[in-house]
C-alpha cells in the first residue's frame, strides 16, 4: 500500500519534471510530500514522512554530482534555559537565557556528512546543521544568535538533541537515481502539534544550485481534538466536567467494592 | 500500550500510569491523605509538563478522596461541622496562597521555594510523626501502660474562647485553632500544589485531640473539597487539566484506595503513623538529595507561559 502510494507519487514527479515549463536555473527541484496532514490520535507514537523529490534539469546541461540538504522546522516556541550552580550548598538556577521563536523541532537529513557537503563557511551562510541554523536568543536589549560554542547554546541544542526533538542524520537523504531521491523524516512521539516547514536544498560542487520549501502539518483529530478544544475553549464546562468525572468515579469505586 | 494525553501532547503508557495511580491511592486510602506530594513529583518524572502534573493531579485526588470519604461516611466515621469549620480557615489560606505563589512567580524564585518548602516541611513532619509513634510503640513494650491524653489532659489550645462542641469527635474546643488549622492546610496546598492531607491529619491529632475514629474520614472531606475546587479553578484558568491523564489516574486512585483503606482499619494507629512519617521524611530527603547533589546536567529547557 505504502510502495504503491511512493511509486504513484513518483510517477507524478516525473511526469510533472517532463511538462515542467522552462526553468529560470540550469536546474530545480520538483518535490512531493507523503502526508500533508499527519492526524495525532490516541495511538499516536510517532511516524515517518518521506519526501520525493526529483531534479529537473535543462535540456543539454551537463551531469553533476549532487549533494541534498533536508531541514525541517517544527512549530516556533519561546523557551527558557536555565543554568543551575551551586548557592550556598544548594543547587539553584543562578542563569538562564531566553531563546526567542526557535523551532520546537528540527531535522537536518543530508545525503552525506555536512563537512562533504560545504565548507564550514558556507554551512554557517546557508545555516546547514544544527549548529548554523541561526537560534535567536535575547542578550541584554538584543536578539541575536551567539557564536555556535557558547554554553547556553550547546547545552539547549544538545537537551533538545536528548529529547529527540533535534536531530541531525548524514544518511537520511538517498538518491533512487542520479536525479531523484528519498527523504525519510522521522517524527517522534514528542512531536508538537503544529505546521511543519520542510526546506529542501540543492547542492553540487560545494555551492546551493536552488532550494524550495514544502510543509505538512501535525493536528490533532477526533476525541483528541475535542478534548483539547474543551479544555481550551470551555473551561467552565471542561472543569465542571471533570470534577464530576472525579465525583462518580469515585462513588462507582465505592459502590463496586462494597462490602457491609 | 501507549496513550496520547491531548492537553500535556504526549503519549504515555496507560498501564505505568495506571500502576501509579494504583499505588498512590492503595497509600491515600490508607494513611487517608490526598497523595499529591508523591503523585505530582512521579508525574514530572515520566515527561508530564509541571502545570499539567499538578492540575491533573487535583482532580485524581478528589476522586480516590471522594471513593473513600463514601467508605468513611457508611461507616459513620466523618465529623460533618469539623470539616466545615477546617473549611472556612481552608478558603482564606488557599486566597492568600495564591496570591503569594503569583509574587513568587514575579520574583522568578518559585521553583527553589517549592523545592525548599517541600524539604523543610516533609522533613519536619515526617521526624516528628517518626519520634511520636516510635515513643508510643517503645512504651508499649516495655508493658507501661499507653497515656491516654483524651479526656483529662488540656493544653493551652484548649484556653482558647470561642468553644464550640464537636459531637461526632466527642471534642470541645475552641474554633480559632480549628480556622488556624484550615488556614495554614489552605496556604500550603496552594503553594506547594498538594491537598495536605498529611499535615492535616497529624495536626487535627496532637492540636485538636480528634479521636482516631473521626480523623481520616474528616481529612477526606475537606481533601475532597479543597481538590474539586482547585480542579475547577485549574480548568478556568490556566487550562492545563488533561482529563485523559486524570480518568486514568483515577481509575487507579480509587481502587488503590479501596483497599488502602481497608488496610488501613487493620492496622494500629502507631505503626500507621510511623510508616506515614517515614514515608513523609523519604520524600523529604529526595527532595533534599535533589537541591544538594550535583544534577546531571545543569542545564534546563522551560517553556514560557506554561508550567
Amino acid at each position: 500500500m505504502v510502495a504503491c502510494r511512493q511509486s504513484l507519487g513518483f510517477a507524478a514527479i516525473l511526469a510533472a519534471s517532463m511538462i515542467g515549463a522552462a526553468p529560470a536555473e540550469a536546474e530545480r527541484i520538483i518535490p512531493s510530500i507523503s502526508r500533508h496532514r499527519v492526524q495525532v490520535t490516541s495511538s499516536f507514537d510517532g511516524t515517518q514522512i518521506v519526501l520525493f523529490a526529483a531534479i529537473d534539469r535543462e535540456a543539454g546541461a551537463p551531469p553533476r554530482n549532487y549533494d541534498i540538504v533536508v531541514t525541517v522546522f517544527g512549530p516556533k516556541q519561546t523557551v527558557v534555559t536555565r543554568r543551575k550552580a551551586r548557592v550556598l550548598g544548594i543547587w539553584a538556577n543562578v542563569a538562564s537565557r531566553t531563546f526567542i521563536n526557535v523551532p520546537t523541532f528540527i531535522s537536518v537529513l543530508t545525503n552525506k556528512p555536512i563537512d562533504g557537503i560545504v565548507k564550514p563557511e558556507v554551512a554557517r551562510r546557508l545555516q546547514i546543521g544544527l549548529e548554523n541554523i541561526v537560534l535567536p536568543q535575547q542578550i541584554g536589549p538584543d536578539i541575536a544568535d551567539t557564536v555556535r560554542d557558547d554554553p547556553f547554546r550547546v547545552n539547549f541544542v544538545k537537551l533538545q538533541v536528548e529529547q529527540k526533538l533535534y536531530s541531525e542524520l548524514n544518511n537520511g537523504v538517498t538518491f533512487v537515481s542520479p536525479i531523484v531521491f528519498r527523504a525519510d523524516i522521522q517524527l517522534p512521539a514528542v512531536a508538537p502539534i503544529g505546521s511543519y516547514e520542510v526546506d529542501v536544498k540543492l547542492l553540487a560542487d560545494g555551492n546551493m544550485i536552488t532550494r524550495v520549501n514544502t510543509a505538512f502539518e501535525l493536528v490533532k483529530f477526533g476525541f483528541e481534538q475535542r478534548v483539547a478544544d474543551a479544555a481550551r475553549n470551555h473551561g467552565v464546562f471542561y472543569g465542571l466536567a471533570t470534577v464530576l468525572m472525579a465525583f462518580v468515579t469515585g462513588w462507582l469505586a465505592s459502590v463496586v467494592f462494597r462490602r457491609d | 500500550m501507549q496513550i496520547y494525553l491531548p492537553v500535556a501532547d504526549l503519549p504515555v503508557d496507560i498501564f505505568l500510569v495506571l500502576a501509579m495511580g494504583l499505588a498512590v491511592g492503595f497509600i491515600s486510602g490508607l494513611f487517608g491523605i490526598g497523595g499529591g506530594f508523591l503523585m505530582t513529583p512521579l508525574l514530572i518524572f515520566i515527561g508530564v509538563p509541571p502545570g499539567v502534573a499538578v492540575a491533573s493531579v487535583a482532580s485524581h485526588i478528589a476522586a480516590s478522596s471522594c471513593s473513600g470519604a463514601i467508605s468513611y461516611w457508611r461507616r459513620n466515621a466523618i465529623d460533618v461541622s469539623l470539616a466545615l469549620m477546617l473549611l472556612a480557615g481552608g478558603f482564606l489560606g488557599t486566597a492568600v496562597g495564591v496570591w503569594l505563589f503569583s509574587l513568587l512567580r514575579v520574583l522568578n524564585q518559585l521553583d527553589l521555594t517549592i523545592g525548599l518548602s517541600y524539604v523543610v516541611l516533609l522533613s519536619i513532619v515526617g521526624m516528628l510523626m517518626i519520634i511520636e509513634s516510635v515513643r508510643v510503640i517503645i512504651r508499649e513494650r516495655q508493658g507501661k501502660p499507653v497515656v491516654l491524653r483524651r479526656g483529662g489532659s488540656h493544653t493551652w489550645v484548649h484556653g482558647l474562647p470561642m468553644k464550640m462542641r464537636f459531637k461526632r469527635s466527642k471534642i470541645y474546643v475552641s474554633v480559632i485553632p480549628i480556622w488556624v488549622i484550615g488556614f495554614v492546610i489552605g496556604f500550603i496546598g496552594a503553594i506547594m500544589g498538594i491537598g495536605g492531607g498529611f499535615i492535616l491529619v497529624p495536626m487535627l491529632i496532637y492540636f485538636l485531640r480528634v479521636p482516631s475514629a473521626t480523623v481520616i474520614g474528616t481529612s477526606m472531606v475537606l481533601t475532597l473539597i479543597t481538590m474539586a475546587a482547585a480542579t475547577f479553578m485549574h480548568a478556568i484558568t490556566n487550562h492545563l487539566v488533561d482529563a485523559v491523564l486524570a480518568l486514568i489516574l483515577m481509575v487507579g486512585g480509587v481502587i488503590g484506595a479501596q483497599f488502602g483503606t481497608r488496610a488501613g482499619q487493620s492496622m494500629k494507629g502507631e505503626w500507621l503513623r510511623l510508616s506515614l512519617g517515614l514515608l513523609v521524611l523519604a520524600v523529604g530527603l529526595r527532595f533534599a538529595f535533589e537541591l544538594v547533589v550535583q544534577p546531571d546536567t545543569l542545564y534546563s529547557i522551560r517553556q514560557t507561559g506554561g508550567g
